[in-house]
């Protein structure tokens, strides 16, 4: 073989140890121009990486075991979140202020259960099929909730109707294309509004070994990891869509899981097999959101006052940056 | 059909490329044209072809309908029957888009906003790769099941294995933690033989059935539990002894609560 001691890979002879191979120093796999060749020198200083790695490994292994007690502790894998970028706005669970003001704002008659919510759902204009039976589905899942289609009305009108029918929340489902993909969450006396981008709606008969229909009890409700300010106002949004006390006999439980800015709706039966195990089923409709604006009145795009508004230029930047 | 070319020309009465309609080709021509809103009609007369400036006279029409017809009329007087119509047809279209545009601002306008290909795209991969590392089956275990720990369920739940290991724990809390771990084990033990006897001998179908119901209908009244329950007796009727332990072991937490408390005294005193 005329360069580098590489075999012809016609030979169909492996070529030796390649410990014995020497590449020149400045020999790079990707300067080779026959796309062949490439691919195979290319497989093989892949081979040659990974044998260096293993070989790593284990020699790492056997000084963890030569030094018995006294090896430095495990390394810790990096993960987005725990390089996540302190948010300054991050709730302490024992912060006075943020309790002051969760003691006085507006869901504080829901959590001091004098309002029972009562909710609204419906849709923008001419919904297709789709977009028809998720709005069912979703009403299943919350209790005391209401569909009414919207033939063209418009939203600002509907709202002061809502409050004088004693309405809590209102729940707008957008939809483009066909399926559903936005949603705009909006408490009701004068409360904030919220608008989510919703994505990867799954219907009932779209998820699998489902269970039966959710029944008429009063589901738990479950959020997860909202962190920030932010998303602790959202959190408090989601919980008061649901009255306060749960009923543990139907044993169904709402999860509104919050993962790097992506919150995830799921909707379970669980039954505790032991008490170290518990198996959840899913039924009912998920979905997820993605904040796009939270608004401190109620629906008003162009006057509304907007506490948090998603600026793609600004808040994009950085991949460990989160802001839920 | 024929088909025919649309003029370019902004004074065209029709809009078509005919030799009756082209303003170039007409030394006498009219227009109708708006404005913001307003209706004009504009006159070409051959007196001033030499005078391009001034080529084109502007009279404003009334916002009356049919005063602006008249207009039209008084203005076009004697001239050529097409272009008379012609600019009477052109207002009335005009006046009704403008009608038109007028109730329409007046509703809902729906705001287009553009989908960037590559955000959405970056979005649906980041909202997977959330997904994944969401683990959402197990964070909604642990935090059920952490839920159980702190008693927000109240009795609903009995877990007697908890309790009694409380109870031990309680007991033993003089001697050494080493003994204590141990004879906890040992306990573990002798109850888990004892629960396998139990289950083994007092597996009648009857009594299992009937102690159910009570269960049952004493705590909770659900649809569910009865079906599992009525499986379970089903499978006990029609399957032997043996095999049923496979499902009544896995069953366990429904069966137990009966004999457990049965029995309790009794693996005390092998215990001690």
């Amino acid at each position: 073989a005329a360069d580098g001691g590489r075999p012809v890979p016609g030979d169909g002879t492996d070529p030796p140890a390649p410990e014995r191979v020497l590449f020149p120093p400045t020999f790079s796999v990707s300067e080779i121009k026959n796309k062949q060749r490439r691919h195979f020198m290319f497989v093989r200083w892949k081979q040659q990486q990974r044998k260096e790695k293993l070989a790593l490994k284990k020699k790492r292994r056997k000084e963890r075991e030569a030094l018995g007690d006294k090896a430095p502790p495990k390394a810790i894998p990096k993960t987005i979140e725990n390089q996540r970028v302190y948010d300054e706005t991050t709730v302490d669970p024992n912060d006075e202020e943020v309790a002051f003001d969760e003691a006085t704002d507006e869901f504080a008659p829901y959590f001091n259960r004098q309002t029972v919510p009562k909710i609204l759902i419906t849709t923008s204009d001419r919904p297709r099929g789709r977009t028809v039976r998720f709005c069912e589905q979703l009403a299943t899942v919350i209790p005391n909730s209401h569909v009414y289609y919207r033939r063209g009305l418009a939203l600002k009108r509907i709202i002061p109707q809502c409050i004088a029918r004693d309405f809590t929340d209102l729940i707008v489902i957008n939809e483009d294309r066909k399926i559903p993909n936005g949603l705009v969450l909006s408490h009701l006396p004068d409360g904030p509004t919220a608008h989510f981008r919703m994505s990867s709606v799954r219907l009932r008969k779209e998820i699998k070994r489902k269970g039966k229909e959710p029944t008429e009890h009063v589901p738990e409700v479950i959020l997860n990891n909202f962190t920030t300010r932010l998303g602790h106002s959202i959190g408090r949004m989601f919980a008061a869509l649901f009255p306060h006390d749960p009923q543990f006999i139907g044993r169904q439980v709402a999860t509104f899981h919050n993962q790097r800015d992506y919150i995830f709706f799921r909707f379970h039966r669980y039954i505790f097999k032991s008490e170290k195990k518990v198996g959840i089923q899913e039924l009912g409709p998920r979905f997820t959101l993605k904040l796009r604006s939270l608004q401190k009145g109620t629906f008003d795009s162009k006057f509304g006052e907007y506490e948090w508004i998603h600026k793609r230029r600004e808040m994009d930047t950085s991949r460990r940056k989160f802001h839920l | 059909t024929k088909t025919q070319n649309f003029c370019r020309n902004e004074y065209n009465l029709t809009g078509l490329c005919n030799r009756s309609s082209c303003p170039l080709a007409n030394s006498q021509y009219a227009t109708v044209r708006e404005e913001k809103g307003r209706c004009y009609l504009y006159m070409k007369t051959i007196e001033r072809a030499a005078f391009p400036r001034r080529l084109w006279e502007r009279v404003l029409l009334s916002k009356n309908y049919e005063k602006a017809l008249e207009e039209i009329d008084e203005n076009l007087i004697y001239w050529p029957r097409f272009i008379r119509h012609k600019c009477k047809q052109r207002f009335t279209k005009i006046t009704q888009y403008l009608i038109r545009i007028r109730k329409l601002t007046l509703k809902r306008q729906r705001k287009l906003v553009p989908l960037r290909r590559k955000i959405e795209r970056r979005e649906n991969r980041r909202e997977e790769k959330a997904l994944i590392a969401a683990q959402l089956d197990n964070a909604i275990e642990k935090e059920l099941l952490e839920r159980l720990k702190q008693d927000t369920y109240g009795d609903i739940y009995n877990f007697p294995i908890h309790a009694f290991d409380k109870a031990l724990q309680q007991q033993d809390a003089e001697s050494e933690s080493e003994s204590d771990a141990e004879r906890e084990e040992d306990d573990e033990d002798d109850e888990d033989v004892d629960k396998r006897e139990f289950v083994e001998a007092e597996d009648s179908e009857l009594s299992d059935f009937e102690d159910m119901d009570k269960l049952e209908t004493s705590s909770e009244e659900e649809q569910e539990e009865e079906e599992e329950v009525e499986k379970k007796a089903s499978h006990s009727k029609s399957k032997g002894k043996t095999p049923l332990k496979g499902p009544a072991r896995r069953k366990r937490p429904y069966i137990e609560i009966e004999y457990e408390e049965e029995t309790e005294p009794s693996t005390k005193t092998k215990a001690a």
